[in-house]
């Protein structure tokens, strides 16, 4: 076993949904990978239309849901998506900021058969935290919403956004989730993709931070072994190869935004041309195998070289188009992130420069309009 | 417990809530679902998974799966030990 799953044709079912119950969150943080155009509360799906997408997935043959944002616990129905998905024995993953959660509500999901907790942290000071995430008391607030997790017996993982101003800290955050009790922490590197590129210039470490936190947490990774699991996510602008696009295009996993678009990624929305089909008007399987947006970047089909001829590309399916499209304006381009794009140096360039000393700038913080 | 120890044949091993297997009907076989994780569980695997409810030692478990198997006793202690000590590496199973 340990083997990960291997799919055989390109249209095998999916493994995973990431469903985006709501675009509503009350931080604000300046790395959030939703797009700068936030979908409006009145325009949202209701529980009826949630339900009925859980259960198509299911049939879909969808092992786990991840229900993110925003913030989830904004939507008033959690904790009954929860326990429908667990009738269904979908696998659920709470992706959440803890702000909005309540010891009581957390016992309900817990009742609900929630299986795993995935909270964020901003930083392990709370001053910085606060302050990256735009919101006064959301550190003490995650630490009790932590305490509360474990209590239940729900496995809980911490998931940290690395970037400039908490780059010193990787390790500490590490240490700050086995004192929370966790069993899993994510340390990600920050990808710059919607509210994240606006902020790259606020964001980006330099070269050499990037390089140590990586290594003190690759260091403290195996001291750490059998306490907790590090997930360790890479600098994308200071990597030599791209990482593989959710491990492929249309091929593990789907998103539902909050209105009931279905992407194939998070990003998705940013490149131009895609026609998205609704899961309001689309079952989960014909949107899966028919939609344009699926089959645009589905196998290896639509590559071009240097990606088209080469030994990796069914491993990394040519990286990432959302970033090919966002740094080169082609969302078919080799992903930039990788060495053999011949537009490589320009990551490096983008990273040497966004990662100048910062002047009077400040973060373009995450919010809705009030009126759209 | 940390890596590298030799776990004890009167442990109780178990699948901690949010691991679990499940039969996937779409793909055939039975995986194992964990966090952020979905791993393919063989028919080995599973006869041991499911005795990991933290009611048999370890002991226990492989002498069950000796007269399920029929095999030679000292390989598939060894199975069994690879198994859990590589799950509780990964937070996968407690002891
Ligand atoms: S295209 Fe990029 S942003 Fe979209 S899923 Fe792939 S890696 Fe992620
Ligand atoms: S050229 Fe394309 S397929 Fe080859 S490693 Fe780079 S991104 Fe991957």
């Amino acid at each position: 076993m340990n083997e990960p799953i291997r799919i055989k044709s390109a249209i095998e079912s999916p493994l995973g949904l990431l469903a985006e119950l709501t675009h509503v969150c009350p931080l604000g943080c300046p790395y959030c990978s939703n797009p700068l155009e936030l979908d409006a509360r009145a325009s949202e799906l209701d529980t009826a239309a949630w339900l009925r997408i859980f259960s198509q997935a299911a049939e879909l043959g969808v092992l786990q849901v991840h229900l993110s944002g925003g913030e989830p616990a904004a939507r008033r129905d959690l904790t009954e998506i929860v326990a429908h998905c667990a009738r269904l024995s979908l696998y659920t993953n709470l992706i959440t900021s803890g702000i909005g959660l309540s010891e009581a509500g957390v016992a309900r999901l817990s009742e609900a058969r929630l299986d795993h907790v995935q909270l964020s942290i901003q930083d392990c000071e709370e001053e910085s935290a606060d302050r990256i995430a735009g919101y006064k008391g959301a550190f003490a607030k995650k630490l009790q919403v932590a305490r509360w997790v474990v209590a239940t017996g729900i496995p809980l993982t911490i998931n940290a956004v690395i970037h400039r101003a908490n780059v010193q800290r990787a390790t500490g955050m590490v240490q700050m989730a086995i004192e929370l009790g966790a069993r899993r922490v994510e340390i990600a590197h920050t990808q710059y993709y919607g509210w994240g590129l606006k902020n790259r210039a606020q964001l980006m470490p330099s070269r050499e931070e990037a390089d140590a936190a990586w290594s003190e947490v690759e260091a403290l990774r195996a001291k750490v072994e059998g306490k907790i699991v590090v997930d360790h996510v890479a600098p994308d602008y200071h990597a030599r190869t791209p990482k593989p696009c959710m491990g492929g295009w249309g091929r593990r996993t789907l998103n539902i935004s909050p209105t009931g678009k279905a992407l194939p990624c998070h990003a998705a929305e940013s490149v131009p041309g895609l026609e998205f089909w609704n899961a309001r008007e689309h079952s989960l399987a014909e949107i899966w195998e028919k939609s344009p947006a699926f089959n645009a970047f589905r196998g290896t089909e639509w590559m071009r070289e240097p990606c088209r001829s080469c030994e990796w590309r069914e491993v990394d399916f040519g990286g990432c188009r959302c970033q090919a499209l966002a740094l080169l304006g082609d969302a078919r381009a080799t992903d930039p992130a990788c060495h053999l794009s011949p537009r490589h140096a320009m990551m490096a360039d983008i990273a040497r420069r966004d990662s100048a000393p910062l002047g009077a700038a400040a973060y373009a913080y995450r919010r809705m309009e009030k009126m759209r | 417990m940390s890596a590298g120890e030799e776990i004890s044949g009167e442990a109780r091993p178990r699948l901690p809530r949010g691991v679990r297997l499940k039969f996937d009907e779409a793909r055939g076989g039975t995986v194992l679902l964990a966090p952020e994780r979905v791993v393919r569980a063989d028919a080995v695997a599973v006869a041991i998974l499911e005795r990991c409810d933290g009611t048999r030692t370890l002991n226990k478990l492989v002498e069950e799966l000796c007269e399920v198997y029929k095999g030679d006793a000292k390989r598939i202690e060894a199975d069994v030990r690879a198994l859990l000590a590589d799950l509780a590496a990964k937070r996968m199973l407690d002891l």
